[in-house]
């Protein structure tokens, strides 16, 4: 494995069981994920972009193994996470934190600020008195823009963007070298989003973390990311570095998901071009044969709803999966 | 008063919609009888008011705009900024207590919809002007069949069978684009998907033939794809039918592809308006500005840092005093702190709420 890997995700699977019944026999699986691999490089951020139910988060939370991966490895600094037990896990998690969707929902609505961002420096045994605690959460809330008067505070007091400021300084406090940030802006208010970003941009470089950066927002996305990897019913369908993906998308589902993103210049959006795809996406637990795109493919051909196109580098560091690619 | 408020043909809305178009503002000025003959919904001074057990919320302070037959206005703002009070005042949807319409005009066809009774109100509810909800989920009955839902409301307005009114609602769903409509009037909304129950949605809206759609965020909840189904969906709709719409929106990429017309609004105020173009091109209020520098484009290799708004959106609670913008503005004078800045027309159809508007719009021709 390269020096440069910090995170290596190998043909991950995450299914849920379905139940149904008196007895509550298995009946089949939501695929939320199923079978995706790729590299995260140290100091990048990768942008993970897709539809609701596409398996985005739940890639990002099987990775931190906030959820138990079904198969598949995942290699933080070269150990596999995935066989890891629990002691070793909560060891690895030091180094590995997550910011949340939601910033009302992801803070314990009973607990002061500042024991909201200690509770992690606790649970990894990183403080040893209590003024070493007071010392570091002040620091921690500085370095996030949060006024450090306002520990003693609850979440309810907080705007929203106030609160991911919080979250992120949750995220901070056990210094990790990679954090999982799953949707952190889309809860938050259009004047308060470039705030955040800013200050993930800020954290990053001055801090020298790696982010997956989970998102349906693909302008933020282009914005932000290093590289950008796109899923469609738990399957990357399409992996490069930001600005090729953006100029010349190869896989006809990326081709669709740009197109449908409305750019903020009226004579511009008058005159682009539109690739509408028809219908929803299908259901994870019972998704078509073959490519699993080809119910909705405008090029769809016959042997694309048999056969699974393999994901394969096209170009230099430019992965697809598509045949016509 | 009944007869003001029934639905024009579509033809005539469609003729006078060209008629409308093909003329053009000159300056700003008296309204002109064309423009009164164009013009389906008017404004004034709207005041509504919140009075909860914390204190007064002003939740909207003075709006005033207008909508013409056949036009769709975008009304963009942050949460809180009073652009869904604005529009369910309109129907008088704000729930009552705590809200109050404290002041204003609302004239439909010209008739003040704020001295209407109950009876005249409901049947301009639905029928005249019809709403699309932001969720689906919430907003379609889990438990009555979708063919019900539509037929409900043409039964309230209409004098039709059950029989034609279940033509009309099978109709109504192969407008919007669903497949097999007449088999889908017997399911029920869970068997739809969340694109589908808008689309339901908006069939219910057009049921009566309204002169006006309001569409409340009706693609926030919803994938970009399904998003931008949605969006071409009612912009194909409105070209046809010639509805007015107004879309609320906190999205200046899907405003830009529809509206016609942007009013801006921060705090209660509508803060700047113009026809969409020259919003995008020339913006001159500062947090239109700033909305607009802060988002990252997709067609665009940008990697210095994006610039934020700084501060926090604003309270509505109690009285203001000066612009509300004052706290997160960086060209607040003196005069900004003390009083609230009249609205100024910097160019046709272009109007600013901001004592500095003429030097930040400075430049244009």
């Amino acid at each position: 494995m390269s020096d440069n890997v910090l995170v290596r995700v190998e043909d991950l699977k995450v299914h849920f069981p379905i139940r149904a019944g008196l007895l509550n026999r298995t009946v089949g699986a939501v695929k939320a994920v199923d079978g995706v691999s790729f590299d995260i490089m140290k100091g990048e951020t990768l942008g993970l972009v897709g539809e609701s139910g596409c398996g985005k988060s739940t890639t990002g939370r099987a990775i931190l193994r906030l959820y138990e991966p079904t198969s598949g490895q995942v290699v933080f600094r070269g150990v596999d996470l995935a066989s890891q037990g629990v002691e070793g896990v909560r060891r690895t998690r030091r180094h590995m934190q997550m910011i949340f969707q939601d910033p009302y929902a992801s803070l314990n609505p009973q607990m002061r600020v500042g024991e909201i961002i200690a509770r992690p420096l606790r649970t990894h045994g990183l403080v040893k008195t209590a003024r070493e605690e007071r010392e570091l959460v002040a620091d921690i809330m500085q370095k996030v823009g949060l006024n450090v008067g306002f520990r003693d505070r609850f979440p309810h007091e907080f705007s929203g963007g106030q609160r991911q400021r919080i979250g992120i300084a949750r995220a901070l406090a056990t210094s990790p070298d990679f954090i999982v940030c799953d949707e952190p802006i889309s809860a938050l208010d259009v004047s308060i989003q470039a705030q955040i970003v800013n200050l993930l941009e800020q954290l990053r470089e001055e801090l020298g973390l790696t982010y997956l950066f989970i998102a349906h927002d693909l302008s933020m996305v282009r914005y932000l990311s290093t590289r950008v990897g796109v899923m469609y019913l738990g399957k990357m369908m399409e992996l490069s570095s930001s600005d090729e993906l953006y100029d010349n998308p190869l896989h006809p589902y990326t081709k669709a998901l740009l197109s449908a993103i409305p750019i903020p210049d009226p004579p511009l959006e008058r005159r682009r071009q539109r690739t509408l795809l028809s219908g929803d996406p299908p259901s994870p637990a019972n998704p078509p044969a073959g490519c699993r795109f080809s119910s909705r493919c405008p090029i769809a051909a016959e042997h694309c709803r048999s056969v699974e196109p393999e994901f394969r580098e096209a170009r230099t560091g430019h992965w697809v999966a598509c045949h016509f690619a | 008063m009944i007869d003001a408020l029934s639905p024009m043909s579509i033809a005539d809305t469609v003729r006078r919609r060209h008629r409308g178009g093909a003329q053009e503002d000159i300056g700003g000025g008296a309204d002109t009888e064309a423009d009164v003959a164009r013009r389906l919904l008017d404004v004034r001074d709207l005041e509504t008011k919140f009075y909860t057990a914390d204190g007064t919320v002003n939740a909207l302070n003075g709006i005033s705009y207008s909508v013409d037959r056949g036009e769709c206005l975008a009304i963009v703002g942050e949460s809180g900024s009073g652009k869904t009070v604005g529009v369910l005042s309109i129907l008088r949807l704000i729930p009552s207590p705590p809200g109050r319409i404290v002041g204003g005009e609302i004239l439909f066809n010209g008739i003040d919809l704020l001295k209407l009774d109950d009876r005249a109100l409901r049947k301009l509810r639905g029928e005249a002007i019809s709403v699309i909800f932001q969720d689906p989920m919430t907003s379609l009955n889990p438990v009555m069949r979708i063919g019900a839902q539509i037929t409900e409301n043409i039964h309230a307005h209409e004098n039709l069978t059950r029989r034609q009114a279940r033509a009309k609602a099978a109709d109504l769903l192969g407008m919007v684009g669903i497949p097999t409509p007449a088999k889908r009037l017997d399911d029920y909304p869970h068997q739809f998907s969340g694109g589908m129950r808008q689309r339901v949605m908006i069939a219910i809206a057009l049921s009566c033939s309204p002169q006006l759609i309001i569409a409340d965020e009706p693609t926030t909840a919803l994938d970009v794809t399904i998003q931008a189904q949605i969006v071409e969906l009612v912009k194909r709709l409105q070209e046809e039918l010639g509805t007015a719409v107004i879309w609320i929106s906190h999205d200046l990429g899907v405003v830009a592809r529809l509206a016609d017309t942007v009013a801006v609004m921060y705090a209660g105020h509508i803060v700047e308006k113009a026809p969409v173009d020259d919003l995008y091109a020339h913006p001159a209020h500062p947090y239109t500005i700033g909305l607009l520098n802060s988002l990252p484009r997709l067609d665009a290799r940008q990697k210095t840092r994006l610039q934020a708004i700084g501060g926090l959106p604003p309270n509505l609670l109690g009285p203001q005093k000066g612009c509300p913008f004052v706290p997160r503005c960086s060209f607040a004078t003196q005069i900004c702190r003390q009083e609230n800045p009249p609205v100024t027309e910097i160019a046709s159809r272009h109007s600013v709420a901001c004592w500095h508007a003429q030097s930040l719009a400075g430049g244009r021709t």
